[in-house]
């Protein structure tokens, strides 16, 4: 028990499981998932849907956060990525054709990472602090949006475009498709090559690695590009979810969101440590959370205070001192030097 | 005066005036004032009515919440650290207010209620950052959402106040020499710089501050009480958020719980583009209310041109933001 309790992934999943069996208390059909039209339906299948664009760009954000940098930008990123998409198809010929639909996403994608590219550029290569040099870009970002869509919502009806954030495939919806098979590539990248450790260790010490031969420059670099690509992916999936480019809200606060998702799932904001799958656990959790509140008759707006909640409590629990303090009420233990 | 004593005079003065280079530290406010006159003056040369009085005086009206959670984010980020939720303090600020003066409360226990539960927001989040370790910008995120979600819990809905104190005081003026005015919101923000001045500049408190930014530990080696400053400044943003909370709601005379959405980014934007180094221990009040005027002028810019779209705002802020990080970053990479 006491093997099982130590084990990092423990307090997310259990949070996690226990948000769902209240879930399953107040709505007794909340775990039922039905087939209708050849697809599935279900809250949970609704949970997979929505924390998709999530689930993205906490992923990228996971990797950010293990060099030890931050991206506030990422909902700008998404926010911009959707306006280009939807502009496109909207200002194109054929509108509604599917080819218009591939190129706007291509695209949107491109935007993507050379916004990437210029956050990286400024961290890695002009050396600003990330939570500073991505501010730049969190705060000029809607204005670009706002440039690009003409500050209108901008609406647009191509059935191939609305797969992406709304569609089905083989009865699951292509979102989360989208996110799990990043999620997958992500992974193996980081755990089965060496590029997890060379990350982790830029996390820890860039000079140090950059002595013992790592390209840290690069790495960082890449980090930065990766996370605007699963923003820009994200911010494409929100687009079409609503078949709409919202420049003021596509993506408003989905960086806290991603970054309380990856601090949930037990990676460090001090860099040097990661793990993805507890990410995917802690964006589920934030999910789960934002679709309890309603069910458990609170207003849904609320839901910020329950999220602050749990960021105190996560940071209170990965916090040594006060393990410490928790830990000298107990009888007389070894203390363990923390490894972050 | 003679002919040589000119002569000696004309070859002196140039030289004097070229070999004198003011103090490093003044360096950045000196420019970002310096890019403040540019501007106001290439927005004169272009526009009618640019350069009158009132257009100044009225940059103050229109930002003075803003100078006021500058000055609390100064202390913030001069002993290194940040602070994300003053945009939601101000918006529970205004929701605090507008709901208690609502339930009938006097204009003074509002005020006092609305003070209050912005320090001791502010305290718990310096508590939780130096006693626990939290980083900075974690604790003040986690304080963004509670103070959010404080307001949701409050109203979901728009609160108008109708207060007449309330009321009386926003719709005041303060008439100045010349037959200009301001409002008497602008005369609460130049206290509250005066005496962020004040404190930072004059007091053994302040200099900790500076002591705290420099080096933590250094400053703990040398006996400062740096838990005392670290809760210090958060309590002061926190007050400073509050405050500007009460300004805010004088100027929209409304509780909302979507007031302020990012204005911790403009904050933070004016502190930078105001010459405070983000790393701490540098910085100057004074810098934060050029770089407060510098963001009213960009906006003023706009809404004077008339083809400009609103959302350059954002861009110019954005752009300027950069271009002051990046000359801070060629500063601190010389002198390391």
């Amino acid at each position: 028990m006491r093997e099982l309790v130590r084990r990092p992934l423990f307090w997310p999943t259990l949070a996690l499981l226990l948000l769902i069996t209240l879930n399953t208390v107040v709505t007794p059909s909340f775990l039922s998932v039905r087939i209708q039209d050849g697809h599935l339906y279900g809250s949970l299948i609704d949970i997979l849907r929505n924390g998709a664009p999530v689930l993205l760009v906490a992923l990228g954000m996971t990797l950010v956060i293990a060099t030890r940098g931050i991206d506030l930008s990422v909902g700008a990123v998404a926010a911009i990525s959707g306006a280009v998409a939807c502009v496109y198809i909207a200002g194109s010929d054929r509108p509604a054709a599917a080819s218009t639909a591939l190129v706007a996403i291509a695209i949107a994608v491109v935007c993507g990472l050379l916004l990437g590219l210029w956050n990286g550029f400024l961290v890695s290569v002009i050396g600003i602090q990330p939570i500073i040099a991505t501010l730049v870009l969190m705060t000029a970002g809607r204005g670009l949006a706002m440039l690009i869509t003409d500050g209108q919502i901008t609406t647009v009806v191509n059935p191939a475009f609305k797969v992406l954030g709304a569609g089905f495939v083989a009865t699951l919806p292509v979102a989360i498709l989208i996110a799990l098979a990043v999620f997958a590539v992500t992974a193996v990248l980081a755990r089965r090559t060496a590029l997890g450790m060379l990350i982790e260790s830029v996390g820890i010490n860039p000079e140090a690695s950059r002595l013992a031969g790592i390209h840290a420059r690069t790495i960082t670099w890449t980090v930065y590009v990766f996370g605007a690509f699963c923003a820009g992916v994200a911010g494409l999936m929100i687009a079409s979810n609503t078949s709409a480019a919202d420049a003021n809200n596509a993506g408003l606060w989905i960086e806290l969101d991603a970054i309380l998702a990856v601090v949930i799932g037990g990676t460090s904001l001090a860099g040097g440590k990661f793990s993805l799958l507890g990410t995917l656990i802690g964006a589920m959790f934030i999910q789960t959370l934002a679709t309890t509140i309603p069910t458990i008759g609170i207003p849904a707006e609320a839901n910020y205070l329950f999220k602050a909640i749990v960021v105190i409590a996560v940071c209170l629990l990965q916090s040594p001192k006060a393990r410490a303090a928790l830990r000298s009420r107990r009888p007389v233990r070894t203390v363990k030097a923390d490894a972050a | 005066m003679s002919s040589s004593s000119s002569a000696v005079a004309s070859t002196t003065w140039p030289d004097r005036l070229r070999g004198y280079s003011p103090p490093r530290r003044y360096l950045p406010v000196i420019a970002t004032a310096a890019l403040l006159i540019g501007m106001f003056g290439a927005g004169s040369l272009r526009y009618q009515g640019f350069a009158d009085p009132q257009v100044v005086l009225n940059l103050f009206v229109d930002n003075a919440f803003l100078l006021v959670l500058g000055v609390g984010m100064t202390f913030v980020i001069l002993t290194g650290g940040i602070d994300l939720s003053v945009g939601s303090v101000v918006a529970l600020s205004t929701m605090i207010a507008a709901s208690t003066l609502e339930a009938g409360w006097p204009a003074v226990a509002a005020v006092i209620a609305v003070l209050v539960s912005g320090t001791v927001l502010g305290t718990l989040m310096g508590l939780v950052i130096h006693y626990f370790d939290v980083q900075p910008f974690i604790a003040s995120l986690a304080v963004m959402f509670l103070a959010r979600g404080l307001c949701y819990l409050i109203s979901v809905e728009s609160i108008p106040i109708r207060d007449a104190s309330f009321t009386s005081f926003a719709q005041g003026s303060v008439p100045l020499p010349g037959g200009y005015r301001v409002t008497p919101s602008v005369l609460v923000a130049v206290v509250v710089f005066a005496v962020g001045a004040w404190i930072l500049h004059m007091t053994r408190f302040g200099r900790t501050v500076y002591a705290v930014g420099g080096s933590e530990s250094s400053a703990h080696l040398m006996g400062l009480r740096v838990a005392l400053i670290k809760v210090g400044v958060y309590t002061i943003s926190g007050l400073c958020s509050a405050l500007a909370g009460l300004l805010f709601a004088l100027y929209t005379l409304s509780g909302y719980s979507l007031h302020a959405v990012g204005m911790e980014l403009d904050a933070i934007a004016a502190v930078v583009i105001g010459g405070t180094l983000l790393t701490g221990g540098r910085g100057m009040v004074v810098g934060t209310m050029f770089g407060v005027l510098l963001l009213g002028t960009i906006q003023t810019f706009i809404s004077f041109d008339g083809t400009l779209s609103s959302w350059w705002t954002k861009i110019s802020i954005g752009a300027l933001l950069l271009i002051f990080v990046v000359i801070q970053r060629l500063l601190t990479r010389r002198q390391a």
